[in-house]
Parts: structure tokens; C-alpha cells; sequence
């Protein structure tokens, strides 16, 4: 019953796919622009059954954005290369931290500066943890990761040039667009937008509470949200492109059967640290986006083990191996403990619940990539054929 | 024939959205229509942890401001202020976000809060730029009133006065020669033993870190013993105060334990068990509650009062004051607090320039015959 | 960096990190064993070792109440057995309750074992939530106050009333070694002989080793895996139970998350004498929990765990099949 309701979301996503390309490109880039708009809009707009009514719904997007690019970052490198790694945190907190450190705590550069350096910063932290671990079995990696993940959050504990234990405070925000007055009261940006307020079904425009264009504050959340969902979209192009390139096939080679990989001339260690690396930098770009974020204060309790499960549950119940299945997984693990903060204190509960259950009977996670969807039609025609399973 | 069904659909939604749209503009926001001077039906916020690891204490505070509006309402029936509580679980992540959702709701008129230091420092930038009061009960970190909010308050003495009184008081009242420094590496922990470091000077024997959940402390034991230290400083919580106190004195160790507010708390004692715990000093920037409060606490909260019960009710009833005094706008509340001058259920209260509180008395609280004694503290001069 | 302080006082620091080493051993035991036979690591081990604190920790409240008390092993000796039975049987039935959900049906399905560590981790969790909202599901149940002294506030430290005090026996250069002590270590190493034996000699045991070795060719030879995987976890379990009361008796004290950062160690320690060499468990651990105290005191006790956690890297690193290098299946016979 669950299954078939399972099974009808991936087959439903698959029908979608099919009449999407069927459209000619110039209607695709147009439903594709429509459909980014929407999501821009979504904290403007905050819809009565979506938004969240005991927080903010800005913060909570952008909470929940900054993981899906996080579980997109994750998804290379569980889905695409078959590593499973269960210190994920440990590049968001590098990225999050050498921002810190450059914007704030040492160094005083603008944002955008210090943030491609955050990004290598992180991708070489990755080639360094991948580079003597890739080696290891599988599971052993996952436990590798694991303490890799503590070893990087105990050192930023613990080490007084990263802050120790009050963290990093004043972290400067992006640069804005337009005027920037410092009290509450005065013209910001170039030009506000006013959100929606509802009435029932009818929307009002509340012109008491707006968004400046475009100025990074302490007060709103949204301009970070759409700084975020711009870069998403551009990480979704980039892992788009090198998803179909031979680096992707490299890694599903990998992935499927190592050994067939490397006879057929694939260097399969290398594709695995790069996929390391681009999962780190992706991590890295993440953690950056989060440290100057409205609240501008990071710490060591940012980055406890349990996200990093988190993160590993957001791909998996998303579905390990599509980017789209990666980014609804992320959104789901961030938005519904928000959405729905009565069930906040059993959220950890209904995950691991979920992990296990999935585990055992959809272990492919809610959207599942095409060619395991292929593989289980293929075995579900066969034992049809075959007449039913013989149990061991 | 796909592509015009789908487009018609576009088509309708964009009309629909359009028209509907079309229907109201109006700002019918009767609570941002002009301050009424009354104030009334308006809300206090809390912002802490209310669940998670660290909920019992926002719980306790809890309890505090309800006691405070619920004698309030008693004596305005007409005219009576509520609670919106934000549970932040402790944790600065999501602090900011409710932050703004505090700010953004028309009917606050103040917070009492944030409640950890952590959450202060991420939120304190949303509020100040959004003029938006708040008094702390038990945020202490010294660099919260260093940002320059002027909006943040706390009735609490931050730690560098419970530091510097806890490192006399080891020096003086308990007459250690050498003192041995604790703590578990968090940034309030950090900062209390940090100060009383700095106090003790050259009576400080040596200082170690553990770190939170842990379990074994028999290294740290090792070093303390082997230290000649004749006190210990612990700065944290009481779950491991507990658990090293207990192995110190399963070690052998006879001298004083003691260890700032975090750990004052009956839970101590029940970790540490009974006879470890005895004779172990706990400070706190609080006086004992008066006598019938933990009475009126019970009659209306179902439960015991606790750490940081009192100064959440002096915090509530300073934003009463306020309103009694007739102010209902954020920034005359704000200067209200800021000349504020008058005795709490937490002892005498007022705030100097930068919020922090102007003095605060640290007390002493022995555990005496298996029980941590709240009544009978000793100031510490 | 301090060697000095190491030295002063390497006797103490050797004895404790042994008493704590001896119960990460027998944790380990637990995940050795899963992984000898299944190749799967029991990510939710860690669970089982925390229910057994919580066991051993009722079962005093229950016969004693909660007043505190203070009294030394030989006092309490009657209410430590029942504790210590008792956490061994909850961690046992925690063992097999896992096996038959989280792990059973996708060993059936020969599932590959990344999922299954999914599982053991959801499980993982899972457990440890369960035990941190005891207050709220038996606030549904309309049991709280019943229960109210087992409850207690659920994600607060639950402490065992009875304060054991550790008997000073006899010295070892400047350290007083206690009956704890003595207790911790006999009771690991006793127990780690008795099941070296058991899979030795027994019939069942050969079956363990004939699974571990080959799965096929042990059900050729009338071996019921099914019951051959029941038995390991049920082993595991019933070690973990020990561990758990030796816990209890040094540390008196539990919360829902005790089992997780244990559980990472005692993974380590198996890891680091040989994953599936049961002998390797008990090596890794004493080896763990002494290098834990070293590392502490040249250090700093701040970097303990990531003593724990370099120490498991390098082992991967440099000699993945861990110290002893053995595996269950060929262990000789």
C-alpha cells in the first residue's frame, strides 16, 4: 500500500520527465524560468498552507535551500561515486570557518573575495582526506569519514586562532545593492518589495513588512535566500554538465563494479578523490553561504555528528543518485521539523525511523535516478515471468 | 496538443493571480495602524530552549514570566498581556530565523530573553536593528554587551563578576593555596574559568580541559592530584561537575570543589551522588528566591521553580513596569529599561550603559547533608 | 606537550585507561562478532549498551528507591548481581529485537552493505530518541506518574542512586588500586575467555566460525544460519549487558546518548586489534582506553577523543586488518 504510493511518485516523476522533454527547448526554458520564479517568490508570497507560522518562513527557506545544496554536494559524492560518508560536516564547517576567519576574526576581506578562497580551502581539505582514505572498503570509509568529520569539529573547538568555543561573531554579510542606512527607519535598497499577508484564501499586500532590494541585513532573511538559490542553481547546471560528461560515467563505472572499471582503463582512484573534491567544494560553498548569514555568528555547536547524519538522510530518503531526488530529500530534512514544530522534538526519531524503513523496503530513497528505476522494472518483469521468487 | 494545454493552464493561473492580487491592498494591520497607547492584548516573547538538552532550563524561565503575567493580568483584567514562546532548542542555528519572526510580529512589545549566550550573539544584531527590547535572565558572556546593541539587556551579572568573586571566595573563604581550573571548552564554560584563571594569578596550580559527555575523567584526576592542588575550579554544567566530583573524591581528593552557576542545580548532587557532592560549592549571580515564590511558582506552573526562575519574572516585570508607566512603543520601553532602578524576586536591579546589570552580589550555595542548600547562600564580598 | 606529567604518573594512567579499556573490550566483543559473520557494522551496538545502563540503573531504583546512598561492592552485592542480570538480559533482548527489524530482512534479501548500514544507523537512532522521549511516551501511555522515578526528565543524566565507593585493595607505586578495579578487569577478562571458549568448543561456536567462513558451505553442512546470526547477536548482546553494569558500578551514571560516542570508540577498538578476532577486541580495547589517558595527559584532556579518532585512521590507513589481523572464521580450532 505504502509501496504502490512509493511507486507512483517515482513513476509520476518519471511521466513528467517524459512530457518535459517532449516540449521544444524554447517552452522547457520558459516552464524552467517560471519554475525558479516561484521558488524566488515563495517567501514573498508565503502561502497559507507552506509557510511557517512560528518562524520565520525567510529563515526556514533559506535553512532549507542551504541544505539542499548541501545534500546536492553529498549526492556526487553518494550517488554518483558510491563513496557513503558520514563527515559531510566536517567540509561545511571548514567553509563556514576559513569565511569566518578572513571576513572576521583575523583578515577583514569583503565576502566575495574570501569566499572562492573558502571554496578551495575546502576542496583541498577533501583532496587531503580522500587522498590516503579512498583506498578502504566501503564500509570502513563511512566510519573513516566519520571520525574525520569529530577530528575537524574538535579542532575547531579546541584551537584559540579559530575562536575555540565562542566561535566567530560579526561575520560581515555580502555586499548589498543600493543605499544602506543603519537604523530600522530610512530608504534601503533600490527598491522594496512588499509581502503577502493572507486572508483566507484572498492574498493582501502588507506594505508594513517588505524586502529591500537588495540589502544584506540583520533583519530579513530573504536577500540571503535568493543568494542562495541563485548559487543552487548554478551548482545544478555545473553537476548537470559533468553528469554527462565522461567524468560522469567514469564514476557510475566506478560506482556499479570497481574492478571492470579499472580493466577498462579507468582510473577510478582519481575520479573518486575528484568526486571527494567537488563534494568538499560544493560542502565548503555551502558552510561559506551559512557563516554570513543573517545571523553572522558561527560556533562549534553548529556542526555536531547529528547533521552530518542528516545530511546522509536527505540524500538517501531523497534518492541517492538524482540531483532532484538529492534536492527534495535536502528540502524535506530542513522544511518539515520547521513546518511542523510540534513533531520538532521527535524529529530525530521519525528520521532514523524513515532511514531504516526506507533501508529495508526502498533502500533507491523517494525519487529515485532512472536507471535503478529501469533495473527494478526489469526484475519485476523477470520474476513475472519467472513465476514468483524462489525463498532461500 | 500538449504544449496549449499547458500553456491555457499558465494563462488561467496568471490571470487568476493577477485578479486576485487586484482585490486587496490595504494594510489592515489594526496592531502597526499607530501604537495605541494602551498596549493592551499585546504580547511579551521568550526565545530559548525549551526542549533538547538544555530545555529544563527554558522551562524554568518559562515559568518565571508566567508567574509575572499571570499576577499582572490578576491586577489589569481588562487590559492583559500574553506569552509567545520560540523554542530555539539552545542552539544558535535556528535562533536568527525566529528572530526575525519575533521582530516581524506586530504584537510583541518586548522579549525577555534570549536565553543562552550563543543565541544572544546571533540574534542581538535583528534586534537592536529592529528596536526591539530585551532583557536576558541568564545569557552571561562578557562580549554580548561589548556589540554595542543598545537595546539588549540582562539582569543577570555577566561572567567576569562571577569569576572574579568565585576566585576570592576559593582564596579567602575556603583559604586554598593552589587551585586547580577546569572546564569543558563551551564558550560560557570557557569564559567563567577563564576569569577566575586570570584572578587566582600565581595561586592557579594548573588548568585542564574535558569535554562535554564525557565520561571517564580519570586523566584529568591524575592531574589534579599530582598537582598538590588543594581546590578545584570547575567551569560547566552539572552533569560533568557531577561526574568529576565524584571521581575526584573516589580518587582520593580532599580539598574543595567548586563551580559557577551552570552547575547549581539539585541534578548535581544526583550525579555526583550524595557523599561526593558534600561540601562542594556552587556560585550564582542570584539571591535565594523569597520564600513564598517557589509557593506562588507551584500554584501556577505545576512544578518547582528552578535556575533562572526568578530573574525571568524580575525580567517580565520590568516590561510591566514599563507598560504600567504608560510606555507602549519599543523605544520608550527601551529607555525605561535603561533607567530602570528597583528590587526583583533576584535582588536589587538596575542597568548600567551598556545593559549589563550595575551590581550583582555572586552567593555561594553549599550542598549540605546530601541536598544543595537554596536558602541559605553565602554572599560573597 | 607534557611527557613529563605522562611519566610522573604512568602507573595510574596505565591502571585507569586499563579499567576503561576492559569495558570498551567487551563492547567491542559485540561488534567484532556482527562483523565476523555478517560483514555488516552493528552501527546500533552502541544502543544496546546504553538500554543495559538503563537497566542496571532501574532495577537499583527499584530495589532501592531513590534515596541516595553510598556503599562499596561488598555491600550491595545482592542488588548489583540482579542489576547486572537484568542489563544483561534488556541488552540482549535490545540485540535481537534489532536483528529481527533492522538487519533480518535485508540479509534475506542480500542486500549490499552500504544499505544495511543505513538501516543500522536509522536503528540507531531510532533506539537512542526512544529512550531520550521516555517521558513522552509514557505520558501517552498515562504512565507517567508511575513511573516518574524511571522517567525521571528523559534527556537529563539518570544516575544510579546507590553511590558505589571504590575499597582502596593494596598499591602499585603511587596509585591505590581499587576493588572497582580489579572487579572491571577481572570481570572483562573473564568473561572474554569464557566466550573464547565457548566458539572454540562448542558446537554452536563452531557453527559461528563455519558462518564467518563460508555461509554456503555451513548451511550444506546443517548449520542453521538464522539461528548461527540470532546467537552472535544474542552474544553481543549479553557482552554488552556486562559492559554496561561495569559502567555503572565505575560511572554511576547514564543518558540516552552514553551509548554513541562509547559506541564510536569500542568500534575503534575492535577495529584496531581486528575486526572479527575476538581476541583483537579485547587487545583494541585496552589498547584504546590506555592510549586515551596517554594522549590526555601529554595533550590535554580536550583532545582525548581525537586521540581515539586518529588512532582509527592510521589503523585503516596502515593495517586495515588490525593488529591480530585474524578473522572468526579462522580461528584454529
Amino acid at each position: 500500500m505504502t509501496n504502490s504510493f512509493l511507486e507512483s511518485l517515482g513513476s509520476g516523476w518519471e511521466r513528467l520527465r517524459e512530457r518535459y522533454t517532449a516540449l521544444p527547448v524554447p517552452a522547457r526554458l520558459v516552464l524552467l524560468v517560471l519554475f525558479a520564479l516561484f521558488f524566488y517568490a515563495l517567501p514573498i508570497v508565503r502561502p497559507p498552507i507552506l509557510t511557517t507560522t512560528e518562524i520565520d518562513f525567510g529563515g526556514v527557506m533559506f535553512a532549507a535551500a542551504a541544505f539542499a545544496l548541501v545534500a546536492l554536494g553529498l549526492n556526487i559524492v553518494i550517488g554518483y561515486a558510491g563513496l557513503l560518508d558520514l563527515g559531510y560536516v566536517g567540509f561545511y564547517c571548514v567553509g563556514a570557518y576559513t569565511t569566518g576567519v578572513l571576513t572576521s576574526y583575523h583578515w577583514h576581506w569583503p565576502f566575495f573575495l574570501a569566499l572562492p578562497v573558502a571554496i578551495a580551502v575546502t576542496m583541498a581539505s577533501g583532496v587531503l582526506l580522500g587522498a590516503p582514505t579512498l583506498r578502504v572498503r566501503g564500509d570502513y570509509l563511512a566510519i573513516v569519514t566519520l571520525g574525520f568529520g569529530e577530528i575537524i569539529r574538535l579542532i575547531v573547538t579546541n584551537t584559540s586562532w579559530l575562536g575555540a568555543a565562542s566561535g566567530i561573531k560579526d561575520i560581515p554579510h555580502p555586499n548589498s545593492i543600493g543605499p544602506n542606512p543603519d537604523g530600522p527607519f530610512g530608504q534601503h535598497g533600490l527598491f522594496s518589495i512588499p509581502h503577502l499577508s493572507w486572508n483566507g484564501i484572498v492574498p493582501l499586500i502588507d506594505s508594513n513588512h517588505s524586502t529591500p532590494f537588495l540589502t544584506f541585513g540583520a533583519v530579513d532573511a530573504i536577500p540571503y535566500y535568493w543568494l542562495l538559490l541563485t548559487v543552487l542553481i548554478l551548482v545544478l547546471i555545473g553537476d548537470r554538465l559533468i553528469k554527462a560528461s565522461r567524468v560522469g560515467r567514469a564514476w557510475e563505472a566506478t560506482r556499479e563494479d570497481e574492478d571492470a572499471a579499472e580493466l577498462m582503463g579507468v582510473p577510478t582512484f582519481r575520479y573518486k578523490l575528484l568526486a571527494f573534491a567537488m563534494g568538499a567544494a560544493i560542502g565548503g560553498l555551502s558552510g561559506s553561504l551559512y557563516a554570513s548569514g543573517q545571523g553572522g555568528y558561527i560556533n562549534p555547536q553548529s556542526f555536531p555528528l547529528l547533521l552530518s547524519m542528516l545530511f546522509v538522510a536527505a540524500v538517501i530518503v531523497g534518492g541517492s543518485g538524482n540531483r532532484w531526488g538529492a534536492l527534495f530529500g535536502g528540502v524535506l530534512v530542513a522544511y518539515l521539523p520547521e513546518r511542523f514544530r510540534a513533531v520538532n522534538d521527535y524529529r530525530l526519531l521519525l528520521f532514523g525511523m524513515a532511514l531504516t524503513a526506507l533501508a529495508i523496503w526502498r533502500p533507491e530513497g523517494l525519487i529515485p535516478p532512472r536507471r535503478v528505476r529501469r533495473v527494478k522494472q526489469v526484475e519485476a518483469e523477470i520474476e513475472e515471468l519467472e513465476g514468483g521468487t524462489v525463498d532461500v | 496538443m500538449i504544449r496549449s494545454t499547458l500553456v491555457r493552464a499558465i494563462a488561467v493561473t496568471a490571470v487568476l493571480g493577477l485578479s486576485v492580487t487586484a482585490c486587496g491592498t490595504t494594510n489592515d494591520n489594526k496592531a502597526s495602524g499607530g501604537k495605541s497607547s494602551a498596549a493592551c492584548g499585546k504580547n511579551l516573547a521568550f526565545l530559548g530552549a525549551e526542549t533538547g538538552d538544555a530545555g529544563a532550563l527554558g522551562l524554568n524561565m518559562v515559568g518565571g514570566i508566567k508567574l509575572a503575567l499571570d499576577e499582572y493580568n490578576k491586577k489589569h483584567a481588562d487590559c492583559k498581556i500574553g506569552l509567545k514562546e520560540f523554542d530555539s532548542q539552545g542552539s544558535p542555528d535556528k535562533a536568527p530565523a525566529l528572530a526575525t519572526q519575533i521582530v516581524n510580529d506586530d504584537t510583541i512589545i518586548g522579549l525577555v530573553g534570549p536565553g543562552f549566550s550563543g543565541e544572544s550573539l546571533a540574534t542581538g544584531k535583528t534586534f537592536f536593528q529592529a528596536g526591539l527590547p530585551s532583557i536576558s535572565p541568564s545569557a552571561t558572556n562578557v562580549t554580548i554587551t561589548q556589540q554595542g546593541w543598545t537595546t539588549w539587556h540582562r539582569v543577570i551579572g555577566n561572567d567576569d563578576a562571577q569569576g572574579k568573586a568565585d576566585a576570592k571566595y576559593l582564596t579567602t573563604t575556603a583559604g586554598a593555596k593552589k587551585v586547580y581550573v577546569v572546564d569543558d571548552a563551551q564558550d560560557y564554560s570557557k569564559g567563567l574559568a577563564s576569569v577566575v584563571k586570570t584572578t587566582l594569578g600565581s595561586a592557579s596550580a594548573g588548568y585542564d580541559e574535558i569535554q562535554v559527555k564525557q565520561t571517564d575523567m580519570s586523566a584529568t584526576v591524575t592531574k589534579i592530584k599530582s598537582s598538590g592542588a588543594d581546590a578545584v575550579f570547575y567551569g560547566g554544567y552539572y552533569t560533568e561537575a557531577g561526574l568529576l566530583v565524584k571521581q575526584l573524591r573516589q580518587a582520593g581528593f580532599k580539598g574543595t570543589f567548586m563551580s559557577g552557576d551552570g552547575s547549581e542545580d539539585p541534578a548535581f548532587v544526583k550525579a555526583a551522588g550524595a557523599s561526593a557532592a558534600e561540601g562542594a560549592v556552587l556560585s550564582a549571580p542570584a539571591a535565594p528566591a523569597p520564600s513564598d515564590f517557589n509557593a506562588k511558582y507551584k500554584a501556577v506552573n505545576n512544578a518547582d521553580a528552578g535556575l533562572y526562575s526568578t530573574q525571568a519574572y524580575d525580567s517580565a516585570n520590568i516590561f510591566l513596569a514599563a507598560l504600567d508607566a504608560g510606555k507602549s512603543t519599543p523605544e520608550d520601553i527601551n529607555s525605561f529599561i535603561g533607567s530602570y532602578s528597583g528590587t526583583g524576586a533576584s535582588g536589587p536591579i538596575s542597568f548600567d550603559s551598556k545593559g549589563d546589570i550595575t551590581s550583582s552580589t555572586i552567593y555561594a550555595y553549599s550542598v549540605k547533608n546530601g541536598a544543595l542548600d537554596t536558602a541559605n547562600p553565602a554572599p560573597i564580598k | 606537550m607534557n611527557f613529563g606529567f605522562l611519566f610522573n604518573n604512568i602507573v595510574e594512567l596505565t591502571i585507569t585507561g586499563l579499567v576503561l579499556g576492559s569495558i570498551y573490550a567487551l563492547v567491542a566483543l559485540g561488534y567484532t562478532m556482527v562483523y565476523g559473520v555478517l560483514q555488516l557494522i552493528n552501527f546500533a551496538h552502541s544502543e544496546v549498551f546504553m538500554y543495559g545502563t538503563f537497566a542496571f540503573a532501574w532495577v537499583v531504583v527499584f530495589m532501592h528507591g531513590t534515596a541516595s546512598a553510598s556503599q562499596t561492592i561488598g555491600g550491595t552485592i545482592g542488588i548489583l548481581v540482579v542489576a547486572l542480570v537484568a542489563a544483561m538480559l534488556l541488552s540482549a533482548a535490545i540485540a535481537l529485537l534489532l536483528e529481527r527489524v533492522a538487519y533480518r530482512p535485508l540479509i534475506k534479501k542480500g542486500a549490499p552493505k552500504l544499505i544495511a548500514l543505513i538501516s543500522a544507523i536509522g536503528a540507531s537512532f531510532s533506539l537512542s530518541e526512544i529512550m531520550g522521549l521516555r517521558d513522552r511516551i509514557t505520558g501517552w501511555v498515562g504512565l507517567d506518574d508511575n513511573l516518574k522515578n524511571y522517567v525521571a526528565k528523559a534527556r537529563d543524566l539518570y544516575s544510579s542512586p546507590i553511590d558505589i565507593q571504590p575499597v582502596n585493595l593494596f598499591s602499585i607505586g603511587d596509585y591505590q588500586v581499587t576493588d572497582v578495579d580489579l572487579v572491571v578487569l577481572v570481570a572483562a577478562l573473564g568473561m572474554m575467555v569464557a566466550l573464547d571458549q565457548f566458539v572454540r568448543r562448542t558446537r554452536f561456536g563452531r557453527g559461528i566460525r563455519a558462518v564467518a567462513q563460508e555461509p554456503e558451505s555451513a548451511a550444506l553442512m546443517g548449520v542453521n544460519a538464522t539461528r548461527v546470526v540470532q546467537g552472535t547477536f544474542l552474544i553481543g548482546g549479553l557482552m554488552a549487558g556486562v559492559a554496561a553494569a561495569l559502567f555503572m558500578i565505575r560511572f554511576g551514571s547514564t543518558r540516552q546518548d552514553t551509548g554513541f560516542i562509547f559506541g564510536v570508540k569500542a568500534f575503534t577498538a575492535a577495529v584496531l586489534g581486528g575486526i572479527g578476532n575476538l581476541r583483537g577486541a579485547l587487545l583494541g580495547g585496552l589498547l584504546l582506553g590506555v592510549a586515551e589517558n596517554y594522549g590526555s595527559a601529554v595533550f590535554g584532556s580536550q583532545w582525548k577523543d581525537v586521540v581515539a579518532f586518529v588512532l582509527l585512521v592510521l589503523i585503516l590507513l596502515v593495517r586495515p586488518s588490525g593488529l591480530l589481523g585474524e578473522a572468526l572464521g579462522k580461528a584454529r580450532a
